[in-house]
């Protein structure tokens, strides 16, 4: 593996080349690095799954909403402020209890980027890629969740412009929890589909 | 094309590796961040579409895209498209770096000839297809493992542009693109779980009627019923092989 620290002239490896290539394509007037510093910024800390998980927990509180989410996530997503890149053509789908749903992108790493940020590097990893349509239930199994065998596993290979974000089942004993606090317990995982949410019996013992 | 990229359904590849410290960062490294910002910022304005920065990506010769992690795809196939628009030099980066990264081999001439003549959609909600069986040398966005299988058109989500052709800057022939369902069983046969459904975004081009009929009987009728089609496929895909 190169150092990617380094930024010594001279360096070697994809550091050395991305420094090469910003440092060409300034002098031509092509990029801004300041404009590249508000991307990173953006992306690094303002852009990531807490957007999903308040769509989630509005979705479990606010029926109605459930309903425009589900008909059209792009517009629903907006009502809360939440669009951007690789979310034009969001599409959320609902774990039920007959369903269970997973999101992968065999061809690249297609993923819905405003409501969840970039994707952890499993998601982008080859053995995730290949088998997450043959053998899902094994690759589930391997997060430690196993789907009963009376409930139909959906995958869901976004392979258009379609983004996908999963609706996980609220968790039992989240009766009295407030939309807020329910967004705090919706994890980047169950919205990709390879984890349910833990109820709060469990979450307390835990 | 056949690209070491389509990896539905491949074996080899081993357990996901999950859980590990810093899986969830947006960035391992600053080049990381570096780079995402920059091709993010670049790239539209080189006159590339994300078509055919994809098919760079897909260019990339298999062992190095294995041995490569994900963002350094993205930069090998940024640099490869700044080149080839004539914005930088092969020398001139190589020089600036310190360090030679071989050349991506070109993009194939001839792309897929649309079949969609108008966006009128050809298929509705419930309806059979198949997805064909092709194999273009340019840019597919129809992965092998569910070539020449029959699934139900779940849902139109409108018109499309379509990568095949968009790639190659030969149009933009848009069409409609279905949610298209497979059951487990279609795609993996026996062994696959008998509830199971592979749900993908496929567009009209990659698509069949494949009726109510057992499938071989299906495409067998097909051929002798509609001989302008057949002829039409069969030419285009002579081009294609030829290309190759």
């Amino acid at each position: 593996m190169p150092d990617d620290h380094q930024h010594d002239t001279g360096v070697r490896g994809p550091a050395a080349r991305v420094k090469a290539l910003e440092e060409l394509l300034a002098e031509k007037g092509l990029v801004d690095s300041a404009q590249l510093d508000q991307i990173t910024e953006t992306y690094q800390h303002a852009v990531g799954p807490r957007a999903g998980a308040r769509v989630v927990a509005k979705s479990w509180c606010d029926g109605e909403f459930r309903r425009r989410l589900i008909a059209d996530a792009v517009a629903a997503c907006a009502e809360l402020g939440i669009a951007g890149p690789e979310g034009g053509h969001l599409v959320a789908v609902e774990n039920t209890p007959r369903v269970h749903n997973l999101v992968v992108c065999t061809l690249c790493s297609c993923y819905p980027w405003p409501v969840l940020g970039l994707p952890p590097a499993w998601y982008k990893s080859f053995a995730y890629r290949s088998r997450a349509v043959s053998d899902p239930r094994g690759v589930m199994r391997e997060f430690g969740l196993v789907i009963s065998d009376a409930v139909e596993v959906r995958v869901w290979d976004s392979s258009a412009e379609q983004r996908y974000i999963v609706i996980p089942e609220r968790p039992r004993g989240t009766e009295s929890m407030t939309e807020a606090e329910l967004a705090e317990i919706v994890t980047r995982d169950s919205m990709i589909g390879v984890a349910k949410i833990a109820g709060l019996a469990k979450r307390i013992a835990s | 094309m056949n690209g070491i990229h389509d990896m539905g359904a491949m074996d080899g590849f081993g357990r996901v590796e999950h859980g590990e410290p810093g899986e969830s960062a947006a960035f391992h490294s600053e080049w990381e961040a570096r780079a995402f910002a920059l091709i993010n910022s670049v790239l539209v304005r080189s006159g590339a579409n994300v078509d055919e920065f994809r098919h760079a990506i897909e260019r990339i010769p298999p062992a190095r895209y294995l041995a490569s992690g994900y963002y350094e795809r993205w930069l090998h196939a940024t640099e490869t498209l700044l080149v080839e628009k004539g914005i930088l030099s092969r020398p001139e980066i190589d020089a600036r770096a310190g360090s030679e990264i071989a050349a991506i081999p070109a993009a194939h001439v001839a792309p897929a000839k649309p079949r969609a003549k108008n966006p009128r959609a050809r298929f509705r909600a419930g309806r059979r297809v198949r997805a064909r069986n092709i194999n273009p040398a340019g840019h597919t966005r129809l992965p092998r493992y569910v070539r020449g299988k029959i699934g139900v058109i779940r849902h139109d989500w409108g018109i499309y542009i379509f990568p095949d052709t968009n790639a190659h800057h030969a149009g933009e022939a848009r069409q409609h693109v279905y949610n298209v369902a497979f059951a487990a069983r279609e795609l993996f046969g026996p062994a696959a779980h008998p509830r199971d459904q592979i749900v993908i975004d496929l567009w009209e081009d990659y698509l069949e009627p494949a009726g109510s009929k057992p499938a071989a009987r299906t495409a067998a009728k097909k051929t002798k019923k509609k001989p302008p089609i057949a002829t039409r496929r069969k030419g285009s895909s002579q081009v294609r092989s030829h290309a190759r």
